[in-house]
C-alpha cells in the first residue's frame, strides 16, 4: 500500500475517498446497517479502486510531474452516479463512479460472448432482456482540466453553486466550470514581475460553503485573504485580510516558517474559518480580521526542537485540519501517529494515537500524553522518543456523525464514538 | 541546573535559532524567505543536456563514461548524465520537504 496523501468523505458520509502517492484513488462505502444487529454501525469496505493520475514528464520544461494525488473533493450527488475531482500537481480530473448491476442478454447480432452471429442463421427477432449480474463499480474520467497551472496545485474547492470550482497553485488561483475543460479564468495572481521579489506563496484556498462569490486563500506568511468575486473579475485585491499581530520581540529565524498556513477550512455554518500552522490551530471569526478568536496549541513542546526539525525537514510538514459536523470540535494530526481533538465549548483537548498496537478492533482508544519536562509519568511519552516519521497529515470527519478517518502513512484508520 | 535556569530567560525559539546559526553560520540573511520559496517552485526540475552528453560520448569512445554515484537522483557538476540515470516512469518521487 502506498502513502495516503488525501482523505475525504462525500456529502452524505456514505463514501470515503483516499488518494495516494502512487496516483491511485480508493473509495470505501459504508455498509447498510444490519437489522439483526441494530446497534452495530455500518462498516466501510472497499467500493472502487482506480488509477487517477500517472507520472509524467514535461519535456519542454524538463519537469517531472508526480502522480501523487494532492486533493480529492466530492461533488454533491445529483443522480445515481457519484462524481469527484482529483488532482495532482498539474492536472485536475473529474471522475464518474457508477454502478452496473444489470446486463443485457439476448442480442440479435451477437452471441453471449460477443462473437458476431452469422446473419444467415438469424431466423427470428428477439428483444434483449436485462438480467441481474454481480455488482460492478466503474470509474471513468469525464473531464480532464489540464495545462492551466505553471506551479504546483495545492488546493481544489467546489463552489456552492455546484457548477464551478477553483484550483490554486503556489502563485495563482483559477476558476473553472465543471463542464468546460478548455478554458479557465484566473482570479488571483500574486506572481511578482520580478521573481527576485517573491516573498510569499499561496498555500491553500477554499470557497465559502454558502456564499458562492466568496473564497479565501492562505499564505506562507501566515495571512489569509478573503475575496469577493462580485467586486472584481481579478481578485488580486482582497476584501478582508486576516493576520494576527506578531510580537516583534519573539521573532526568530523560524518565525515565518512556522507561521506558514498549511490548511484553511471554513466551518460548516460559514461563520468561521480554521487555519493550521506548524504548532497551532486557529479559529477566525470572518467578521474579525485582526486576530483569531480561538487558538489551540497542537504540540507546543516542539518549539524547543525547531533546530532539529529544520534539519530533518519536518518543520515543512503540511498538516491538515477539520471540523466535525456541528462545528463544535476540531481535529488535526501530529507526530508519533498522534492526533489531537479540541472541544470548542468545553475547551478540553484530547490526544489519541492511530496505531495497530493501541487500537484493536472495537477497543476504546486510550488518551495519550506527551511529557514536556521534569519527571515522566508512567504511560507518558517523552518528546525525544516521538517518532517524527510517523506523521498524521490527513484526517477527515464524517459530515453528520462522530466518525473520523485518520491516515497514518500508508494505513487508514476509522474511529467512531462508542455506542452507549 | 545552571544551564536550565539560563535558558529560562531566553525564549526556546531563540535558543533553537542560536543552535542552528552555530551549526550553519552562512544560513540565509533573509529568514524563511526567497530561498525556500524558490526551491518550492522548482520542485520536479530535472536537467539533461543532450549536447554535453553526446560530446562526452564522442570524446570518451573507448573508455567508460563516468557513471552516476550511489545517488542516481543527484546529477550535478562534472558528471554527464546518461539516459539510464534519468528516471524513466517511476512509481514515486522522493523530494525534500523544502520543495513543498
Amino acid at each position: 500500500a502506498d502513502i495516503i496523501s488525501t482523505v475525504e468523505f462525500n456529502y452524505s458520509g456514505d463514501l470515503l475517498a483516499t488518494g495516494d502517492k502512487g496516483g491511485r484513488v480508493v473509495i470505501f462505502q459504508r455498509e447498510q446497517e444490519n437489522k439483526s444487529r441494530p446497534f452495530s454501525r455500518g462498516e466501510y469496505n472497499v467500493y472502487s479502486t482506480f488509477q487517477s493520475h500517472e507520472p509524467e514528464f514535461d519535456y519542454l520544461k524538463s519537469l517531472e510531474i508526480e502522480e501523487k494525488i494532492n486533493k480529492i473533493r466530492w461533488l454533491p450527488q445529483q443522480n445515481a452516479a457519484h462524481f469527484l475531482l482529483s488532482t495532482n500537481d498539474k492536472t485536475i480530473k473529474l471522475w464518474k463512479i457508477s454502478e452496473r448491476d444489470k446486463r443485457a442478454e439476448g442480442y440479435n447480432l451477437k452471441d453471449e460472448d460477443g462473437r458476431l452471429r452469422d446473419p444467415v442463421r438469424i431466423k427470428e427477432l428477439r428483444v434483449p432482456t436485462l438480467k441481474p449480474m454481480d455488482l460492478m463499480v466503474e470509474a471513468s474520467p469525464r473531464r480532464i482540466f489540464a495545462n492551466a497551472h505553471t506551479y504546483h496545485i495545492n488546493s481544489i474547492s467546489v463552489n456552492s453553486d455546484y457548477a464551478t470550482y477553483l484550483s490554486a497553485d503556489d502563485l495563482r488561483i483559477n476558476l473553472w466550470h465543471l463542464e468546460i475543460t478548455n478554458r479557465s479564468f484566473n482570479i488571483v495572481d500574486i506572481k511578482p514581475a520580478n521573481m527576485e521579489e517573491l516573498t510569499e506563496v499561496i498555500t491553500a484556498a477554499e470557497f465559502h460553503p454558502q456564499q458562492c462569490n466568496v473564497f479565501v486563500y492562505s499564505s506562507s506568511k501566515g495571512t489569509i485573504r478573503l475575496c469577493d468575486m462580485r467586486s472584481s473579475a481579478l481578485c488580486d485585491r482582497h476584501s478582508k485580510f486576516f493576520e494576527e499581530p506578531e510580537d516583534p520581540s519573539s521573532r526568530s529565524f523560524f518565525s515565518e516558517i512556522i507561521s506558514s498556513i498549511s490548511d484553511v477550512k471554513f466551518s460548516h455554518n460559514g461563520r468561521y474559518m480554521m487555519t493550521r500552522d506548524y504548532l497551532s490551530v486557529k479559529v477566525w471569526d470572518l467578521n474579525m480580521e485582526n486576530r483569531p478568536v480561538e487558538t489551540y496549541q497542537v504540540h507546543e513542546y516542539l518549539r524547543s526542537k525547531l533546530c532539529s526539525l529544520y534539519e530533518n525537514d519536518c518543520i515543512f510538514d503540511k498538516f491538515e485540519c477539520c471540523w466535525n459536523g456541528l462545528d463544535s470540535t476540531i481535529m488535526t494530526g501530529s507526530y508519533n501517529n498522534f492526533f489531537r481533538m479540541f472541544d470548542r465549548n468545553t475547551r478540553r483537548d484530547t490526544t489519541l494515537e492511530a496505531s495497530r498496537e493501541s487500537s484493536k478492533s472495537r477497543a476504546i482508544l486510550k488518551p495519550r500524553k506527551v511529557c514536556t519536562g521534569g519527571k515522566r509519568k508512567k504511560d507518558e511519552i517523552s518528546v525525544d522518543s516521538l517518532d517524527f516519521n510517523k506523521k498524521i497529515l490527513h484526517t477527515a470527519w464524517h459530515p453528520t456523525e462522530n466518525l473520523i478517518a485518520v491516515a497514518a502513512t500508508n494505513n487508514l484508520y476509522l474511529f467512531q464514538d462508542k455506542v452507549n | 541546573q545552571d544551564t536550565q535556569e539560563k535558558e529560562k530567560t531566553i525564549p526556546p525559539e531563540r535558543a533553537e535559532e542560536a543552535k542552528l546559526k552555530a551549526k550553519y553560520p552562512n544560513l540565509g540573511q533573509k529568514p524563511g524567505g526567497s530561498d525556500f520559496l524558490r526551491k518550492r517552485l522548482q520542485k520536479g526540475q530535472k536537467y539533461f543536456d543532450s549536447g554535453d552528453y553526446n560530446m562526452a560520448k564522442a570524446k570518451v569512445k573507448n573508455k567508460q563514461l563516468p557513471s552516476a554515484g550511489p545517488d542516481k537522483n543527484l546529477v550535478t557538476g562534472d558528471h554527464i548524465p546518461t539516459p539510464q540515470d534519468l528516471p524513466q516512469r517511476k512509481s514515486s518521487l522522493v523530494t525534500s520537504k523544502l520543495a513543498g
